[in-house]
């Protein structure tokens, strides 16, 4: 975590370089053992006005498995404290199908964040990667994965419960409790607007191009300290990709796609008339813009287009 | 003459044939034992993994016998499947005797009998050798009573050997030596050599194995293929010593090889006679016979843009196997291919395998069928072996499919529930030998549609191993035959169509539904398959979508990583045979026959 100078270097930096828009979202991602009087006042001083916490849970039992510093009375203790400092737009970032979690601790967790209002709040589905830890604990046994059912029935119950009470679910994993939360910077990604990222590893897209950054800390400083820019490699997109992109990420969210984007080719007709029937897309305005259930689909349905 | 000896092993599978024959060839040191390696006279790679010949094979074996006299002995050593019985029997119609190897444990099987058989046909010297002594479960004494009752044979003259331990190796040498007769033929007749095997060398053209039978060839000749005509002048003349080795001339008597520019395998028939062309034989040696396939299936690329590399590597792989024939197919489902007609079985697995191994050829095989016969309304008579030609209905007089004859070797606790299989396999005429105590030989008239595909594989587990089963095509039969299609989201494939006989055509398209359910991956949309007969829909089974298929997280860095996945998806995808938006897998083509999901 950043430290106290390190914030205001880099904030100071940031308004020295860029025009900074007023009112722009300045987000900073922080995990509950890190926050203290003293990091929430630096970055209220220095424009950071939106937080996202990564809470994960508030089940004591869950967190530990996620091998988490924080319990869950740390977890509601940062994000009073976040709030007492005057913090209105703030994320909460929770997970799902965890092993051993029943619909009553997910629930628990839900109604926990819930209490505090935030503006909005992340549900992840815990993805078991091969060569993590918890990847090798399924192959021998020890932990049992959530079945796809059993995923399926968390994520749109967990939809359902929060549309119920106002939020919007605007992106596969995010809601937010009115359109002026959204995340505006994810919300770029998703678009396919310009978005610059600094840092080892971050990317970076303008028009056609994107590009990424040394991935090692120590290659990224050499590079940038012999005064060469630190991109490990950019690429050039081609219509085709362009278009696979959009329909990638369009179905992620909300807005879906443009139907020009489907029409241009006779074969997607059919696709998308089946999409329709399926209950995994609905047409507004011109667009193909997925449901709760095509949600879930995103990646299958983009491979159909693709 | 007299110092040759011409032999065979014959053998049920895994009753120890090839490793006899690696201990005949090291007790000769022909090969240095720093060299020598299992299973040495099969040189394809899928003949050691299965542990089964394929092709014939020669060695011509040096021996100092007791006697004080030398003699050279030719093992002549034969494919061990039911699907090359004619090569077996030209093979053994090169020899004078064979060693009929019986397993001390497993006993008297139904390929030792139908091997017997095929031995005695030719009215060789059997030589009965119990292999495998020295296995704890081992039980001479039995064995010698089946080797007495079922196969009628000397008990006492069997030799006792373990090719796996050394054991009983000089024994079987000095009764080769002392038992099978020299062969008997004359130099100075007119040449008559039986062609019973033929290898293709990218270097040298076709290798002529064969077994001089009278008079003598040697290099300059010019030789005739009695059955075509052909002729050719003969370049080298030797024997095999596990290498070739030339020799002046070969005589009546000698078995060994003949390159004479040659092209192809396809250009010689096993079982054809060569003679001379300036002092011909009368005749040629009798039992030659074209070989015909009896099972058939197409080959399609699984990318039609591999077409053409296909039809080359057919055309290759042909120039060594003249018993695989074939054509030019296409199917809407599956676009071009090639209609292939296989020996059976087990060659058509061959086929599969080394176009995929040593061609590296993507393919995709339909479900094999037979040839099936119809006489249509206005007399005339048309052969079907790919149901995409069934004739019109309507316009069917007579159905007819090729019947065989089974015999089926048994404990006796096993009858009931291989009686069973054999009804559920449309068998009739059912016949039971008694030819030993415990054990039961069952003798079936079945389709042979009904055995092509898992008969043999149902019968090993049934019987639990113990049972053996051998063949032979009798005749063609009447029979109420219909074409079962499947439709894939009520689209009709094709590729997926079978001929059945009418009262099994419900239980086989169940079966087919049940399979395609089983090999197609759920997608993003429910998949209906149905089997059918004209328009009527007899079996049908769903393919539940997929219910998530998405990443939790796609940010500013992942869309690079996900966009290049789809992509590689995407060419994936032009792998897969769609229909009516349905991926098909290759594998699903076959698994249609599979009855094996009960």
């Amino acid at each position: 975590m950043l430290n106290r100078h390190h914030i205001e270097i880099l904030m100071e930096t940031v308004c020295r370089v860029f025009p900074v828009t007023s009112g722009a979202e300045v987000t900073i991602e922080a995990n509950p053992d890190d926050i203290d009087p003293v990091k929430i006042k630096t970055f209220k001083e220095h424009g950071i006005n939106r937080l996202s916490l990564g809470i994960q849970s508030f089940h004591d039992g869950e967190l530990s498995f996620l091998k988490r510093r924080h319990t869950s009375g740390e977890a509601e203790r940062a994000i009073i404290l976040a709030k007492s400092h005057g913090f209105e737009n703030i994320g909460i970032d929770l997970i799902f199908a965890i092993p051993g979690q029943t619909k009553n601790t997910w629930h628990m967790s839900l109604e926990k964040a819930l209490s505090f209002e935030p503006a909005h709040i992340s549900c992840y589905a815990l993805t078991i990667e091969e060569g993590t830890p918890f990847n090798l604990l399924k192959s021998q046994k020890r932990i049992k994965p959530f079945s796809e059912k059993k995923e399926v029935s968390f994520y749109l119950h967990t939809s359902q419960y929060l549309r119920d009470r106002g939020y919007i679910h605007y992106e596969v994993s995010n809601f937010a409790k009115g359109p002026k939360y959204y995340s505006r910077h994810n919300r770029r990604y998703w678009q396919r607007k310009p978005y610059l990222g600094l840092g080892p590893s971050a990317h970076s897209f303008k028009e056609k191009d994107r590009w990424w950054n040394i991935k090692s800390i120590k290659g990224y400083m050499d590079s940038l300290a012999r005064g060469i820019k630190p991109v490990e490699a950019k690429e050039t997109l081609t219509e085709e990709q362009i278009r696979l992109e959009s329909i990638m990420l369009g179905l992620r969210t909300e807005e879906g796609v443009d139907l020009g984007v489907i029409a241009s080719i006779p074969r997607y007709q059919e696709i998308l008339e089946n999409l329709l029937l399926s209950g995994y897309v609905e047409i507004k305005d011109g667009r193909a813009v997925p449901t709760v259930k095509g949600y879930l689909m995103a990646d299958g349905i983009a491979y159909l287009f693709s | 003459m007299k110092q040759i000896r011409n032999f065979s092993i014959i053998a049920h599978i895994d009753h120890g044939k090839s490793t006899l024959a690696d201990r005949l060839i090291q007790y000769t040191h022909l090969v240095d034992e720093r060299q020598f390696r299992n299973q040495i006279l099969d040189t394809m790679d899928i003949e050691r993994e299965r542990g089964i010949t394929i092709k014939s094979q020669t060695v011509n074996l040096p021996y100092n016998a007791k006697n004080g006299l030398y003699y050279e002995l030719n093992l002549i050593d034969t494919p061990g499947h039911v699907d090359f019985s004619y090569e077996v029997s030209r093979a053994l119609a090169s020899c004078e005797g064979v060693l009929l190897l019986v397993d001390a444990s497993q006993g008297v099987e139904a390929q030792t009998l139908a091997n017997l058989y095929a031995a005695m046909e030719h009215n060789l010297t059997i030589i009965p050798v119990i292999n495998k002594i020295d296995l704890p479960s081992a039980d001479i004494e039995r064995v010698k009573v089946e080797i007495d009752h079922e196969l009628g044979l000397d008990a006492d003259s069997a030799l006792l050997c373990s090719a796996k331990e050394g054991i009983g190796i000089e024994d079987i040498f000095e009764a080769i030596v002392e038992r099978i007769p020299p062969p008997s033929g004359d130099v100075d007749k007119p040449l008559t050599a039986l062609i019973f095997d033929a290898q293709y060398d990218s270097f040298r053209g076709t290798i002529v194995s064969c077994r001089i039978f009278d008079g003598s060839v040697r290099q300059g000749d010019t030789i005739r293929l009695m059955s075509t005509g052909a002729q050719y002048k003969v370049e080298e003349v030797g024997i095999f010593r596990l290498k070739m080795e030339p020799k002046k001339e070969l005589t009546a008597g000698m078995v060994g090889y003949i390159i004479a520019g040659i092209k192809t395998v396809s250009d010689t028939r096993i079982g054809d006679t060569i003679t001379h062309e300036m002092n011909p034989a009368p005749k040629p040696l009798p039992g030659f016979k074209e070989v015909k396939p009896v099972v058939f299936s197409s080959i399609y690329p699984v990318s039609s843009d591999d077409y053409q590399s296909l039809a080359e590597a057919l055309e290759k792989y042909k120039l060594n196997d003249a018993a695989l024939v074939y054509q030019k197919d296409s199917s809407a489902a599956l676009g071009q291919g090639f209609r292939c007609g296989f020996l059976g079985l087990l060659h058509l697995e061959i086929v599969q395998e080394r176009l995929e191994r040593e061609f590296d050829q993507s393919i995709i095989m339909t479900a094999p069928s037979v040839q099936y016969r119809f006489t249509l309304s206005d007399g005339s008579i048309v052969q079907v072996d790919n149901p995409i030609y069934y004739p019109d209905p309507a316009q069917i007089k007579k159905s007819e499919e090729p019947y065989i004859r089974a015999s089926i070797m048994i404990p006796e606790r096993y009858v009931g529930p291989v009686m069973k299989l054999c009804m559920e396999r449309r068998g009739v005429n059912s016949r039971m030998n008694y030819p030993g105590p415990g054990r039961v030989e069952l003798i079936f008239d079945m389709p042979l549609a009904e055995v092509i595909f898992d008969f043999y594989d149902r019968l090993k587990s049934i019987t639990q191993g113990y049972g053996s089963f051998d063949y032979e095509i009798v005749d063609y039969r009447e029979s109420d035959l219909v074409k079962l299609d499947i439709l894939v989201n009520g689209e009709k494939v094709d590729a997926l169509s079978m001929i059945v006989h009418r009262e099994r055509a419900r239980d086989r398209a169940v079966k087919a539904c049940e399979s395609l359910k089983e090999e197609i991956p759920r997608q993003q949309f429910k998949i209906a398959i149905q089997g059918a007969i004209g328009g009527k829909i007899i079996a049908r089974s769903t393919i539940n979508p997929y219910r998530k298929d998405v990443t939790a997280k796609c940010y500013g860095g992942d869309i690079t990583r996900k966009r290049k996945l789809l992509e590689k998806q995407k060419k994936g995808k032009k792998r897969m045979k769609v229909v009516g938006s349905v991926e098909i897998p290759q594998s699903a083509f076959m698994a249609v026959l599979r009855t094996d999901t009960e």
